[in-house]
């Protein structure tokens, strides 16, 4: 029996939405999970903010205290200026914390393991980095790419290391989160499969409870990887939109 | 040389990476340990900055664990 660690992660189309040349398009598990976290952050917040208490109940207290630490962070790393991008900040932050969160129950499918859909969000965020970064200082937006206070014969080589610096921000954003996501299923996977062939062995399942115990602990790591990851992917868009708000060093 | 001995080779190496990433993981928590416990009143503070350090350092370690996936079940 061979153990298939990376059959959790393929892609089945629920509902073919037609075709368009090479290209099909269908409503896919991926897609019913993300309509699924949407409705989950929707369905929480509106219902914390539905009793519009002074003093907030349970509800209420934890989503005001998720808003409030996403506010100081972005207040923190992009300043006043950054307050205008909170929502996409925190529509980020919330649909990546939901998605990884979902993941974790099991039979259920890690909408951010997929490449696609974290290099989707990190090339948005860079293309709103440029565009913001260009519309807002023209041309002084180059500015990033040459820091204050390096001598002059260096400077060729310092523009050509920021500039590749600059380009590998939207790869590191994406696979960072793809690569955590992905390996941390992988891993969940495969322990939890030694559980089994374990039980199948005859007398070897007297041990099967130690990778069961690796399993609980590996669920737990998961778990605050995800929101670590979440909350890694947020503050590091408030850092690059820092750097279209204000390119001078 | 048989190429899925290749990959599987390839893969071992791969995971060599995750050393320098423990090493740098480890780095990160034990500088903030001893400036927290010098000065314990401004650590709090400071732990967004920790937990932003650890991800990207754990993030190298990941890449190189990324390769090693790749090589095994992809390629």
């Amino acid at each position: 029996m061979k153990i298939n660690p990376i059959e959790q992660f393929d892609i089945s189309a629920l509902m073919s939405l037609g075709s368009l040349g090479n290209y099909h398009f269908a409503f896919t598990n991926s897609s019913a999970y993300m309509v699924l976290c949407f409705a989950i952050i929707a369905l929480v917040t509106l219902l914390a903010v539905r009793g519009d208490n002074l003093v907030p109940g349970r509800l209420q207290s934890a989503v005001e205290a998720i808003y409030e630490f996403m506010v100081d962070t972005v207040r923190q790393s992009a300043g006043e200026e950054g307050m205008k991008f909170f929502p996409f900040v925190f529509s980020i932050f919330a649909f990546v914390l939901v998605c990884n969160l979902i993941g974790l129950v099991p039979y259920s499918f890690s909408i951010t393991s997929h490449i696609i859909i974290t290099a989707s969000l990190a090339i948005l965020v860079f293309v709103i980095v440029i565009g913001y970064g260009f519309w807002k200082n023209g041309l002084g937006f180059l500015q990033l790419f040459a820091p204050s206070g390096v001598p002059g014969w260096l400077m060729p080589l310092i523009v050509v290391i920021e500039i590749i610096s600059f380009l590998s921000r939207p790869l590191s954003l994406s696979v960072r989160l793809f690569a955590n996501m992905l390996a941390g299923h992988m891993a969940l996977s495969i322990i939890a499969s030694f559980v089994a062939i374990l039980l199948g062995a005859g007398l070897w399942a007297i041990l099967a409870p130690l990778p069961l115990a690796m399993t609980v602990a590996l669920v737990a790591l998961e778990a605050l990887v995800a929101v670590l990851q979440a909350y890694v992917f947020a503050i590091l868009t408030c850092i690059y939109l820092n750097d279209a708000l204000h390119p001078h060093h | 040389m048989d190429p899925v001995a290749a990959k599987f080779i390839g893969a071992g190496l791969a995971c060599l990476g995750m050393g320098g990433a423990a090493i740098g993981v480890g780095s990160v928590f034990g500088q903030f340990l001893s400036g927290a416990l010098r000065n314990p009143s401004a650590a709090d503070g400071q732990q967004g900055r920790l937990f932003l350090g650890f991800a990207l350092a754990e993030a190298f370690g990941i890449f190189s664990l990324l390769i090693a996936l790749l090589l095994l079940f992809v390629l």
